[in-house]
């Protein structure tokens, strides 16, 4: 698989310089999972960036005396997990594939090396990463609102 | 494309309609729906979008979009049981008479998008009044490219259409994609808000034509994503729901802003709704 050419196919990519985009290709490579893989673990060290190309991937997460909840579900263009970018580069939850997946899958130790060595390419991939972050906590704000409860809420 | 609205000949008085069938469509009947037929006259025809105002009487009246299919015999409408008159319906059964007001109101403008890619978003008991323009675009499914159903409710049981959507899903030229908010065992679908479906893309915003009905917050979200993956306010189209008496633009009930929604809605293209969206006071 061409790597440059599916990872400028990629929109999270889009607007970054030629020469990241070359260094991102040298940092990964394609990778397809069958349905029921571990993506990640908690706990283990976030060592990869997986960015989806297809399929569908579960975010979960143990909660005592629930048992394992589904947080979210991730799909084509949307990066998984942000634990990779922050101290102590662990991953706080699990994840694992509903279907069969194809994901670019980055080495998240030489990323990180390369983000802190050369600023501008730390400054583009964390732009990108701050974005869907701030579009997972639209997403859950509006998940709490409950909009679909009864008009009213609870007391109704 | 769709059989032309008729109009009531005086449109306060209601016509008798039988229910011919009553069924629950979420779980014991908390939203449910009725087929309905005139005990004389004409059936009443109407375009995707419309809405009738129900009449239970002695009870009270309600304003109902209509759920069925525009080209298809028989008036079907789906109510979710909220308050004094929907919780009453609810428990009306099959051979019962309640009035009928209407169609009132604009529709869904399914034909703008022939030619173009057609991006449906719907929350909750919004499949509702979205279900005629689903209908409609499957009969003239040639006239379109693309064509998305994006659906989210809050939890696996809520699910309305069920055995319809999965239909629909197996139907190849149909891209159909259902997320809840709140999984469980046994849900191995999409979890997350309805937006993030409209993230994945799939469709060309610069020829899509967005319709999107639900809650005024899942609207407002829905509008933003779509807006942000490229698709302008003048391609996007709401249906804005507020209290309303006279249906017909006299009493000033259901008034929004310059806007009164039983006249001038309750389908709005959005660039005409955008200054007064999610204004507080409206
Ligand atoms: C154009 C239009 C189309 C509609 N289509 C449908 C439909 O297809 N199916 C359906 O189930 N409902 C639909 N509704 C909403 C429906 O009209 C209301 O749920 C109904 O009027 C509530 O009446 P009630 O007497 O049962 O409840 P009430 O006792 O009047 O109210 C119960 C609760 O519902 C809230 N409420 C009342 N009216 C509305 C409203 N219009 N929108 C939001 N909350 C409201 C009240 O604030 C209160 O909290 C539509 C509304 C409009 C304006
Ligand atoms: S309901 Fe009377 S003006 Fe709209």
């Amino acid at each position: 698989m061409d790597m440059l050419a599916a990872i400028k196919a990629e929109p999270f990519f889009e607007g970054i310089p030629e020469k990241e985009l070359a260094l991102l290709a040298d940092c990964g490579e394609a990778g397809t999972f069958p349905t029921g893989a571990w993506l990640l673990r908690q706990h283990a060290p976030a060592k990869h960036f997986y960015l989806l190309t297809g399929g569908l991937v579960e975010l979960k997460a143990f909660v005592p005396q629930r048992g394992v909840v589904t947080l979210e579900t991730l799909g084509v263009h949307e990066p998984l997990g942000w634990s990779w970018l922050v101290p102590p580069y662990q991953w706080h939850y699990d994840a694992r594939t509903l279907e069969p997946t194809t994901a670019l899958v980055f080495d998240a130790v030489r990323l990180r090396h390369e983000m802190e060595a050369d600023h501008e390419f730390g400054f583009q991939l964390q732009r990108r990463v701050i974005d869907i972050m701030a579009q997972r906590l639209q997403a859950i704000r509006m998940q709490s609102l409950d909009v679909y409860g009864l008009p009213g809420g609870a007391f109704l | 494309m769709s059989a032309p609205a008729s109009q009531p000949l005086d449109p306060m008085i209601p016509r008798q309609f039988r229910i011919e069938e009553a069924f629950a469509e979420v779980g014991s009947g908390e939203v449910y729906s009725w087929r309905l037929s005139p005990l004389d006259g004409e059936p009443l025809r109407f375009a995707p979008g419309q809405f009738n105002m129900l009449y239970q009487f002695g009870i009270g009246e309600v304003p109902i979009s209509i759920s069925g299919d525009a080209e298809a015999a028989g008036l079907v409408h789906t109510l979710r049981a909220v308050g004094g008159v929907t919780k009453a319906m609810q428990k009306l059964e099959a051979g019962e008479v309640i009035g009928v007001r209407g169609p009132f109101g604009t529709a869904w403008p399914v034909a703008e998008a022939e030619g173009q890619d057609l991006v449906l978003v719907a929350g909750g008991i919004g499949l509702a009044p979205l279900r005629p323009a689903v209908y409609c675009a499957l009969r003239h499914r040639d006239r379109f490219n693309r064509v998305f159903l994006l659906y989210g409710t809050r939890q696996p049981e809520d699910i309305l259409f069920r055995e319809e959507l999965e239909h629909w899903r197996a139907q190849l030229d149909l891209d159909v994609y259902v997320t809840v908010d709140r999984g469980g065992p046994g849900w191995h679908g999409n979890v997350g808000v309805v937006t993030k479906l409209i993230a994945r893309g799939g469709f060309d915003p610069a020829n899509t034509v967005a319709m999107a009905c639900g809650p005024e917050v899942m609207m407002r979200f829905a509008v933003m994503a779509l807006q942000k993956h490229g698709v302008a306010a003048e391609r996007i189209y709401v249906s804005m729901e507020r209290n309303m008496k006279c249906a017909i633009g006299y009493c000033g009930h259901c008034q929004y802003g310059p806007h009164f929604i039983c006249k001038d809605g309750p389908v709005f293209r959005f660039d005409t709704l955008q200054p007064i969206f999610d204004v507080r006071e409206l």
